[in-house]
């Protein structure tokens, strides 16, 4: 068991609404990993559908790298769509 | 000195009603339903005895996931054993609930089949009675949803999610450990080999399964024997195993005549609730 390789188990709680990454499991491979997944995470009704994927398969940002990859965005309050003056009528926004 | 049993008011009671002519003691006409009462026994105690054996791996399993797995199991069969033997007290009628057949009775009253009974072993050959528990459960479990009984009906249409689910995943291990490393394949082998034998008393058709099954109530479980076959046979084939060679089926279960194991079973199932009658969570 110590050989199997570990999945990374999103799970989506209500139909509509996004899947979110809730944790891992270690599996032979992705048939099991998805069992797994549903004995470890989905136990209390937490889910109506699950995604797995090789942990291995994940690129992720490098965290030395932090201050060049997301402080620039710190002064670019412009970018949040939080300008403009909406019209009464509009509702859903 | 031995004397009678004291005669008690309601005794008394129950002599003024009857009727005449010895009919006081002649059955009564709302006599419990003794045959229902058995076979919703050997239901509940099918569920009961393998989520016992399957709660011995917690905190023992192979990995901590594998161990969810068993236990999740465990505790779908002890539910579905609650309803059981929660439904058999009730049609006995006296006074008997889930939990007062489960704990306070010994062995030689137990109605499971032999299989359930039989050691974990290793997880190999834990899986290999999963599956073929579980396999046969299902096919049970779909026909009784039609069962004219309607809570038997009920109870069904609930557990065969569950009991489907313990059949895949149960099939998807023997495979894997099948068609595995020479270890895992020698190990998965002996476990089939090991539960071979336990197999034909799960298609026993005794005077009781055959009268519940032309009530309705229960289901002719030799009507399924060949499907069952295979769907074992391919299974073993796709986890490039050998079918175990026939052997002399051991049987007696349904009587409540059981292996050695049981009674080991029982004894740690049942020693809290014996040697403290009050305790409550």
């Amino acid at each position: 068991m110590k050989d199997w390789p570990l999945w990374e188990v999103f799970v989506r709680s209500r139909g509509g609404l996004s899947h979110r990454h809730v944790g891992s499991v270690h599996a032979p491979d992705a048939g099991i990993a998805v069992r797994h997944a549903r004995d470890t995470y989905t136990r209390r009704m937490e889910g109506v559908s699950l995604w797995v994927v090789p942990s291995a398969s994940i690129t992720a940002s490098d965290p030395s790298d932090d201050a060049a990859m997301f402080d620039p965005a710190e002064d670019k309050v412009y970018r949040h769509a939080s300008f403009y003056n909406i019209p009464d009528h509009i509702k859903h926004i | 000195m031995p004397s009678l049993p004291p005669i008690r008011p309601e005794d008394e009671a129950r002599a003024h009603q009857a009727r005449g002519q010895g009919a006081f003691d002649a059955p009564a006409a709302d006599e419990p339903d003794l045959s229902l009462f058995e076979y919703a026994l050997r239901l509940g105690d099918d569920s009961l005895i393998l989520g016992q054996r399957l709660g011995e791996w917690t905190g023992h399993a192979p990995s901590v996931e594998v161990d969810l797995s068993l236990a999740n199991m465990a505790l779908d069969l002890v539910g579905q054993a609650t309803h059981f033997l929660g439904y058999a007290g009730k049609i006995e009628g006296r006074g008997r609930d889930g939990d007062k057949l489960a704990f306070h009775r010994d062995v030689l009253d137990f109605r499971n089949c032999l299989l359930v009974e039989q050691p974990n072993g290793d997880f190999a050959q834990t899986m290999a009675r999963q599956f073929l528990f579980s396999t046969w459960q299902k096919m049970l479990f779909d026909r009784l949803t039609a069962s004219a009984d309607e809570f038997i009906a009920s109870v069904a249409a609930k557990a065969v999610k569950e009991v489907t689910y313990h059949q895949e995943l149960s099939a998807e291990w023997v495979i894997r450990l099948g068609d595995g490393t020479e270890e895992s394949r020698r190990r998965m082998q002996d476990g089939l080999e090991w539960n071979w034998r336990f197999v034909p008393e799960l298609f026993e058709m005794d005077e009781l399964a055959s009268e519940a099954a032309s009530r309705g109530v229960g289901a002719d479980v030799s009507a399924f024997r060949p499907d069952y076959e295979r769907i074992v046979a391919d299974v073993v084939a796709e986890a490039t195993l050998d079918l175990p060679p026939q052997q002399r089926a051991v049987v007696g279960g349904r009587r409540g005549h059981h292996s050695e194991h049981l009674g080991h079973l029982l004894c740690a199932m049942q020693f809290l609730p014996r040697t403290y009658p009050d305790a409550t969570w």
